[in-house]
């Protein structure tokens, strides 16, 4: 009996510890891990960011070395404060301050002190860097810009932030990553893999070589070179014609949908957003909250379309049979409907016109006219406004294109539900005439330039359009991105387009657009004016007409289709028209022969246009 | 030496004696070994100096077979007194090593007599207990049994090592086998537990709950006309108990060792200053997994991390190196020995080999259950090495005479009557 105890107690505690070592070993992995961060030191060699050139493979983007200073806090020895904030530049407070914040993400992880030193600050330090332990110095590389466009296109690189080094283990504090623009998009291509060297160490954390023999070690991979679809030269025209105005410029290219230019003015020059100083002038272009420069027009900036939209209408007109390309229209200055006489302006030209010479003049009656057939061919004008819609959303418009940039926005195509609601129906009811905007691209509808563009690229295309896109290849390589390589296919019959792109071309030879043509090109376009409308003191106030245009040339084979929005520029010939007959000849031509018209754009700024909503007082629109 | 006795000698504790110090050794080279070639001329290395302990050990194994078996209860007495007088010589000659005087200095090396009190001490009890005359269960002989153990205890104390003296507790082993009162084993338990009750929650509750249980005891057993004053003395006993234990605690002990305790029982956290040695050796253990990294593959062992990684804490080495399955495997030898060795305890048939034998299992026991207690983060830091395992010469040749004693004691059972 007495012998059977003792026997018990052994193997109690035999059984005991066998089972605190499964709890130590095998239930419980925290001390694994600790392990690691006790003994192993994990060096991280950055790989060199791809380089980004335009479709002609001209350099836009490469890097230049820098210099950050890292602290590992635990390692931090006293140490001359005075002189390091001295060779820094950096005063006592901040550095204390920033050491603390290190310390709190973590003790043992290194963070950034001081980012991006320059070469020379760097060959400075070096020397007495071995005073300060616990620092050392992490080479990086930052972007070097070899062009001063398209900053709103290539994006930009900056530390990345804390929620997204929680979501994405691969980011370590003080890594660098892709913000916007192509730099965002494709950060996966462009930043490669950062190389992995291990290494052991004792208790007093000294190196004591490297870890189980460099099993674990990787070599970084270099980022992929990014080629796009951009032709520098065009965007470089692009801003310049821009300049002094705000509003945006979509250029594709039909046949595959690649962006040839995407220009958003203001705009800012992309080496403002390197290194050191991307901070401070961060800071001043995003309080700018009037010009917005950060704020990319050409993708996001939501305007009603104006007549371009007309060239739609009339595709679902001849789609749905509801006019053909012979009836005419009389206009009497205007569109008059409903029991009180409401009218719809339109302006003095010959009449009673057809489709073709309808568009040319863009005659507002006419269109009023086919919208009004196209929503009362069907029972209800709910069955008839979502028929338009579907038509109409075929062309990309009301929805995200699914192009290879990180911002953009919806635009709109009303549907018979929003209509339903605005007008409360069925306690109401109401028909197409109370859409009546829609038929000549006012009111409900809204684009963004690349959204016109695209729309134009479909018309040019003859009824199918490819999704737009940045990228042209990767590492040479072209993409197969089936997004971008198969067309997406309008409801409207092939046929249909060519009355239309006839009118479009008679809009250059005999229409709104006369003064714009460009010898030896046979340019289609179409001609809007926006109304639009801003809250002053919460007041809804009219300003000065947007400046729309939208075009493709040549008429047959087409190699560019564009869209410009330039705000509060008044009627589409006056600014809008202008620009976009200076971009086709430049990207068709490769040079620009109309020299006065190009000093004339040059020369007016409607910088004085934009300041009147702001002067506080009282201003005349449409001058 | 005699033929037949070499025949009789136990080979599977001997096997299980090689096992333990070769797979020691193997460790204490991971510890202690850097990057350069192997070699067994370099005594700087303590690997080096290990392999000759242990070759020196098998010389001492020899001589222990040699002595006639007789002889060692006929000189308990002689060879007690002299453990004895070593002890007591440390404080005249002793040499201070890290702030203990626990060592001689010979030549190069250094002896630490506490190592060998042990078996002396064993030899004693073993000695005193089988006398015809020896009665353990009354008191007089009690105390004198109790004495013969404390003795030596109380020269170790001040060295100071705690720790050596706390193996004396070793004795209840042979003492309980031997027919010392079931209540003793009741009392110390309930001792224990109470001490750590004490020290987790404050004794004016432990108190009220231990009179709460009496109080049911005693209303169930009413009808039996209970003595009140038993149930009375007991918790005045407890009350004093507790409130002893509370007081010396914290006004006798010293804050390092209040730490030690208080960081097994979770009151305290602290991975940097004195929690660092059981914390880095839960981390080497606990980042071995199922199989370990390897024969020196230890990133804890190669940076020496756990520090006394070689002697007391040779463990989290075996844990790191060779996982669950090797650290498992050591346990299991261990627990085999102890096992074959209270079998050998029981077959002898002379009462001096018994209690030997059971005061070799206590011994060995104990050192197992502190050390790997401490080294996975049961128990206290209580500074004692692993036997056979751990680094260090005075204690492989005190474990090795200590068992090979008992071996010689149980292979001589059949010469006599």
């Amino acid at each position: 009996m007495r012998k059977l105890l003792l026997y018990l107690i052994i193997i109690t505690t035999g059984i005991v510890f066998v089972a605190r070592l499964f709890y130590l070993q095998i239930y419980n992995t925290s001390f694994a891990s600790l392990s690691e961060d006790n003994a192993i030191k994990v060096i991280y060699d950055y790989p060199q960011r791809g380089a980004i050139y335009d479709r002609n493979g001209r350099l836009l983007v490469t890097n230049q070395p820098s210099y950050d200073v890292m602290v590992i806090p635990r390692e931090l020895k006293p140490f001359d404060t005075l002189e390091f904030c001295s060779i820094l530049n950096i005063s006592k407070d901040k550095l204390i301050k920033r050491l603390k914040k290190a310390r709190v993400y973590s003790p043992r992880v290194p963070s950034i002190v001081i980012p991006q030193l320059t070469k020379d600050e760097y060959a400075y330090l070096q020397e007495k860097m071995r005073k300060f332990e616990g620092f050392y110095i992490q080479k990086r590389s930052l972007r070097d810009y070899q062009t001063v466009n398209a900053a709103n296109v290539l994006g930009y690189i900056g530390e990345v932030n804390e929620r997204l080094i929680k979501e994405d283990p691969y980011y370590l504090s003080g890594d660098l990553i892709g913000i916007d623009g192509v730099e965002k998009q494709y950060e996966n291509e462009l930043r490669g893999i950062k190389g992995v060297k291990r290494i052991q160490k004792d208790r007093f954390n000294r190196d004591i070589g490297p870890y189980k023999n460099r099993k674990f070690d990787t070599l970084p991979v270099n980022g992929k070179d990014l080629t796009l679809t951009l032709d520098s030269k065009l965007q470089a025209y692009g801003q310049k014609l821009m300049q002094n105005k705000r509003g945006g410029i979509v250029a594709l290219e039909p046949s595959t949908g690649e962006i040839l230019a995407l220009v958003t003015a203001p705009t800012y020059k992309p080496e403002l957003l390197v290194g050191r100083k991307r901070s401070p002038n961060f800071t001043k272009l995003v309080y700018d909250t009037i010009a917005i420069p950060l704020f990319d027009r050409g993708l996001k900036a939501e305007y009603p379309p104006g007549s371009p939209f007309k060239t739609v209408n009339a595709l679902i007109a001849l789609q749905e049979g509801v006019i053909d390309t012979n009836e005419s229209v009389s206009c009497r200055m205007g569109y008059y409907y409903g029991k009180n006489g409401r009218k719809l302006g339109c302006h003095s030209h010959r009449s009673p016109l057809n489709m073709i010479p309808g568009i040319a003049n863009s005659c507002n009656a006419y269109f009023a006219t086919v919208y009004r057939r196209i929503i009362e061919k069907y029972d209800t004008p709910q069955e008839g406004m979502e028929n338009w819609r579907k038509h109409v959303e075929s062309f990309g418009l009301g929805n995200y294109l699914g192009y290879d940039l990180p911002t953009g926005k919806r635009g709109k195509v009303p549907t018979a539900k929003y209509y339903n609601k605005i007008y409360q129906y069925p306690t109401y009811k109401w028909y197409a005439s109370a859409t009546l905007s829609n038929a000549i691209g006012q009111g409900e509808v809204l684009s963004t330039p690349i959204q016109l563009a695209n729309m134009t690229a479909a018309i040019a295309n003859r009824g199918h359009y490819f999704t737009p896109h940045i990228i042209k290849a990767i590492d040479g390589k072209p993409i197969e991105n089936e997004n971008y390589t198969i067309p997406k296919v309008t409801t409207i019959n092939k046929e249909h387009f060519e009355p239309v792109i006839e009118g479009m071309y008679q809009v250059y030879t005999q229409g709104t657009a006369r003064s714009l043509q460009v010898e030896g090109i046979e340019i289609c376009g179409k001609t809007g004016t926006a109304e639009n409308f801003t809250k002053i003191d919460g007041k809804k106030t009219q300003l000065t007409d947007h400046s729309v245009f939208v075009a493709f040339a040549p008429k047959d084979n087409p190699k560019i289709a564009i869209a410009v929005f330039v705000e509060n520029g008044y009627w589409g010939a006056r600014y809008a028209g202008k620009i976009a007959s200076l971009m086709i000849e430049q990207h068709i031509n490769g040079v620009v022969s109309r020299t006065d018209l190009e000093d004339w754009i040059l020369a007016h700024s409607l910088e004085e246009e934009y300041a009147k909503p702001y002067s506080g007082e009282p201003f005349k629109i449409n001058q | 030496m005699a033929r037949s006795s070499v025949a009789a000698i136990d080979w599977v504790t001997v096997l299980l004696f090689l096992l333990l110090v070769g797979f020691g050794w193997v460790n204490i080279y991971s510890a202690s070994s850097e990057n350069e070639a192997f070699s067994l001329a370099d005594f700087s290395h303590a690997y080096v100096r290990q392999a000759y302990w242990i070759l020196f050990s098998i010389v001492l194994i020899i001589i222990t077979q040699a002595i006639e078996a007789k002889f060692y209860e006929r000189f308990a007495g002689l060879i007690y007194v002299i453990s004895l007088l070593s002890l007591l010589g440390l404080f005249v000659f002793g040499k201070n090593i890290n702030g203990a005087t626990s060592w001689y200095q010979i030549g190069p090396a250094g002896l630490q007599p506490s190592e060998f009190a042990k078996a002396c001490t064993a030899l004693a009890l073993a000695k005193f207990l089988s006398d015809m005359q020896t009665n353990i269960k009354l008191l007089g002989y009690q105390v004198r049994a109790f004495l013969i153990i404390a003795i030596p205890a109380i020269f170790i104390i001040p060295q100071p090592d705690p720790g050596s003296a706390l193996v004396y507790a070793a004795f209840f082993f042979p003492l309980y086998r031997e027919g010392l009162a079931t209540i003793y084993l009741i009392v110390g338990a309930s001792a224990a537990g109470l001490f750590i009750l004490t020290l987790l929650f404050n004794p004016i509750w432990v108190v009220l709950v231990v009179a709460a249980v009496m109080l049911f005891i005693l209303i169930r057993n009413r009808k039996r006309k209970p003595k009140y004053s038993r149930y009375l003395l007991t918790i005045i006993v407890v009350a004093g108990f507790c409130f002893s234990v509370n007081y010396i605690f914290n006004h006798v002990f010293e804050q390092r060792h209040r730490d030690r305790f208080n960081i097994v029982l979770g009151k305290e956290v602290d991975s940097k200053g004195i929690g660092y040695n059981t914390n880095q050796s839960q981390i080497a253990i606990g980042s071995g997994g199922w199989v370990g990294k390897g024969f020196r593959e230890g990133t804890q062992t190669k940076g020496g991390f756990v520090p006394e990684q070689r002697t007391d804490y040779i463990f989290s080495t075996v844990g790191e190196e060779w996982g669950f399955l090797g650290a498992t495997m050591i346990i299991i030898l261990f627990v085999l020995l102890l096992i074959r060795l209270i079998h050998l305890a029981e077959r002898q048939k002379s009462q001096f080999s018994r209690v030997y034998g059971y005061s070799v299992v206590g011994i060995l026991f104990i050192h197992f259950t502190i050390n790997i207690g401490m080294v996975t983060g049961l128990m206290p830091t209580i500074g004692i090495p692993l036997p056979f395992f751990s680094y260090g010469g005075s204690s492989l040749w005190g474990f090795t005479i200590l068992l090979f004693i008992f071996i010689k004691l149980d292979a001589n059972r059949v010469n006599e009557w």
